[in-house]
């Protein structure tokens, strides 16, 4: 009998050798481009729910202490956001663990003792305790006291950074396993677990916890700060807003040079720990001194795709790469991609990396400038840095989703660092037709999801302005000419 | 090697604690089939009113409520994954297109009214609808499909997993209707009756059909199992809870007919577990036959993983009756009552 999985391969095979246009991909690189993609949206709302946390939780105690109508009004604004965020994350997290089965059953049945637990782990303590208490906060406000109200905030906050938590557990068990010893079980190579502080603390964990909350905490804050200079530059009189933005710029000067000192440290810990990672970063394809590339833009079209010190326009230190690596030694060797069999796809870790530092310096920029505009109590007038903040809001995020591509994509071609190749984890029972077709509704489907995300937001936004009352609105636009340079120049 | 939970690491922390495992991965199931059933069959039930404030209480009933609930399910794939690793690769691999068909399903059914209420506008409103009564019955049905893949391991494509996916979309149908007869106003809760009985009385004929064909076919050889002690038991009882719920439906006894109408999923859960047990992956083209004993993971990550989960799972049952309780009034349009 037909494997059940196969049911649909002989109609459409039929129909693709009929026409001989249909092509399907190949299951192992459907299935890689079909994760990457989900889970490229799935993080955008995992992070909206971390990084909001603390808004959240400060509005809640500010409006109950204070019964203020401006942070009752934030409050009520953002945890619709949250909301919706939360929604959109379950629906889209729910395919993330599922996926573990049906395309990287190897993966799942040579770490499931590893990763198993974690992911179990946050299902109970974390996502149980965010979606329970989130319900009495969306729906509850009348029906609780003030201090149960304010406790469930703290629950669903808690509840999403734990989330974080154990995620990251099972992710960098991924880049640095430990913990564990390979066995054979029912004839199939296994992980079994031996040290469950050693696999839960592994040497990644701390770094990467770190680093993704305090990302999240940016990429929101530059969210809530470019949601409240677009109400305060369409109404300037609503004080609330002013509030917010305040709020976020105060919370970024704080998160964004941290982010900067903290990914310094880590950048040398992946050196240590994933030298094949790093040599992609920094496209170092020979082993030997390296230099250290503070900024490169690409010289030719070539070094999109193909990165290499001939055609980019680089300022580098040299042999200082070698220096920081050896820790203190300008002639110490490092290995280059030239020292493996299989190498990351360079370009997209290359300039993924330069993207995200690059709009982490913008981030502290942004910050120390809104800092300044502070301490003149000059924050909500200045209409440069409003329009600013309101380009801004979507970078944290891209500046998100780039690390992320770093890290996965850095680690290729292994899906355990050192253990397990993304290619043998892939199903053996899948084919192309079945990867090919769920490759196709995930991507129009998602696209979809984050539009109405989109949209969700702008309403929410012009709500709001209604609420506020009719004013009438500036005529110019936000990205209208910035002050000087008229569209004549 | 550190261990400071000083957790046996070559013995389980009881003989059958793979066995117990077993029994609350099923116990998971359970709660997921009973409590997401009860939204799936709200959504269901929705496409039946056109009426704008009846449609407004549907959807109040539903919004506190549903995305905990279908945490449920999460908590059964992750515990599987963490006891059982193999099943879980097997169960999702060899059943691709079902497994994400089903998770696609269910972002339409969540987002649906999630999105529905942030426009007035008409068609938008139509489409939202459409996303959520859609999602609600393409998701039980996929999920039952896949269950019966499962059990009766002849395919997705097959007689007894087709029946058994309009089996679960039936007591879906049946829960829901009970749920918001007990939780709704005069006039709804009539309409709900009447559908709930109709949906009971198909439950009831879909299980009768599922049966003759698995009893006739063997399907994956649990003829025997059927036909043995308890599967009778397990069906006897559907059989008394469906016609037992009929007839506190007629007398208006809403509270206990939903009491009646929650014992259907537990027991249609019962069966699968039974069926199953002892092995818990069935031999198909992707490899032999996996037992509770064989598919279970080392001894000291499964003492791991009841040392930390059981008593989260304990704090966890206590939630849903704080959440429950908050939300134990009548529901109309504007939300759940005091």
């Amino acid at each position: 009998m037909q494997p059940p999985t196969h049911f649909l391969d002989g109609a459409l095979g039929a129909a693709a050798m009929l026409d001989g246009t249909v092509l399907f991909l190949p299951a192992e690189f459907a299935s890689r481009v079909q994760f990457g993609w989900t889970i490229s949206v799935h993080i955008l709302f995992a992070a909206l729910s971390i990084g909001l946390a603390p808004f959240i939780i400060y509005f809640t105690w500010k409006d109950i202490r204070t019964g203020s109508e401006r942070y009752a009004r934030l409050r009520s604004f953002w945890l619709k956001v949250f909301a919706a965020g939360f929604v959109m994350g379950t629906v889209t997290g729910i395919p993330m663990s599922f996926q573990f089965g049906t395309n990287f059953p190897g993966f799942s049945a040579l770490a499931g003792e590893l990763i198993g637990g974690p992911l179990a782990f946050e299902a109970k303590m974390a996502f149980f305790l965010e979606a329970v208490f989130l319900g009495v906060l969306l729906f509850g406000r009348e029906k609780v006291s003030d201090r149960t109200y304010f406790l469930s905030s703290v629950l669903t906050g808690f509840g999403a950074w734990l989330s974080g938590f154990w995620i990251l557990v099972v992710n960098a068990w991924m880049q640095t396993p430990q913990g564990y010893e390979m066995i054979t079980r029912n004839g199939m190579e296994v992980a079994k677990l031996t040290d469950p502080i050693a696999a839960f603390f592994t040497p990644r964990m701390t770094w990467m916890y770190v680093h993704m909350i305090n990302a999240s905490v940016i990429a929101v804050a530059l969210l809530v700060a470019g949601v409240a200079a677009y109400i305060v530059w369409k109404k300037r009189d609503a004080k609330a807003w002013h509030t917010a933005l305040k709020i976020a710029v105060l919370l970024l000067i704080v998160a964004a040079p941290l982010q900067a000192v903290h990914g310094d440290a880590y950048g040398r810990h992946v050196e240590d720990t994933q030298p094949q990672k790093f040599a992609a970063m920094e496209a170092h394809y020979e082993t030997g001194t390296a230099d250290l590339h503070l900024f490169a833009i690409p010289t030719s079209p070539d070094a999109i795709m193909n990165p290499s010190e001939e055609n980019l326009f680089a300022i580098s230190l040299p042999r200082v790469g070698s220096f920081l690596a050896s820790g203190g030694d300008f002639d110490a060797v490092v290995k280059g991609l030239d020292e493996y069999e299989q190498n990351p796809p360079v370009p997209l870790v290359f300039w993924s990396f330069r993207i995200m530092v690059g709009l982490g310096f913008l981030f502290i920029g942004l910050a120390f400038w809104g800092g300044y505009l502070i301490y003149r109590d000059r924050l909500s007038d200045s209409s440069l840095y409003l329009r600013a903040m309101i380009a801004a809001s979507p970078l944290g995020y891209a500046a998100l989703l780039t690390g992320w591509y770093v890290t996965e994509i850095g680690r290729q071609p292994w899906v355990v660092q050192g253990e397990l190749k993304t290619g043998e984890a892939v199903s053996s029972t899948l084919s192309s037709t079945e990867a090919t077709l769920s490759l196709a509704a995930f991507v129009v489907i998602y696209i979809g999801l984050v539009v109405a995300a989109l949209y969700t937001l702008r309403w929410l936004i012009e709500d709001e302005l209604d609420e506020l009352g009719a004013e009438p609105a500036p005529d110019d636009h936000w990205y209208g000419p910035i002050p000087g340079v008229t569209s004549d120049d | 090697m550190t261990n400071p939970l000083l957790l046996p690491v070559d013995t389980y922390l009881v003989d059958s604690l793979p066995e117990i495992w077993f029994g609350v991965i099923m116990f998971a199931l359970a709660m997921y089939i009973v409590l997401d059933g009860f939204d799936f069959g709200i959504g269901m039930l929705y496409a039946t009113r056109d009426d704008e404030a009846d449609r407004e209480t549907m959807l109040a009933a539903f919004g506190p409520i549903w995305d905990a609930n279908e945490v449920w399910l999460i908590a059964f794939g992750t515990m599987l994954l963490a006891a059982f690793p193999d099943v879980y690769s097997r169960l999702l691999a060899d059943n691709y297109l079902i497994a994400l068909g089903f998770v696609l399903a269910l972002l339409f059914r969540g987002v649906g009214p999630e999105l529905r209420e942030q426009r007035e506008d008409e068609s938008w409103q139509r489409a939202c609808d459409w996303s959520f009564v859609g999602g609600s019955t393409l998701a039980p049905f996929l999920f039952g499909v896949l269950a019966g893949s499962w059990v009766f391991s002849v395919g997705a494509i097959s007689l007894p997993a087709i029946l058994t996916g309009v089996g679960l979309v039936a007591v879906s149908a049946v829960t829901g209707a009970a749920f918001l007869a007990a939780k709704t106003g005069p006039a709804l809760a009539g309409e709900m009756r009447d559908l709930g009985i109709l949906a009971t009385v198909a439950y009831l004929a879909g299980v009768v059909v599922l049966l003759a064909v698995v009893i006739v076919t063997d399907a994956g050889g649990t003829a025997g199992t059927i036909l043995s002690l308890p599967g009778i038991a397990i069906v006897g009882l559907s059989v008394v809870a469906g016609l037992g719920g009929i007839v506190l439906a007629l007398r208006d006894s809403y509270r206990a007919w939903l009491v009646s109408a929650l014992a259907l999923p537990t027991l249609l859960s019962a069966l699968v577990a039974l069926l199953l047990y002892p092995a818990i992956y069935p031999a198909t083209a992707s490899g032999a036959e996996l037992t509770v004993e064989t598919a279970v993971v080392s001894p000291l990550a499964l003492n791991l993983t009841t040392v930390l989960g059981f008593p989260v799972l304990v704090v966890v049952l206590w939630y849903f009756k704080f959440l429950y309780g908050v939300f134990s009034g009548p529901i109309e349009a504007e939300g759940y009552g005091a």
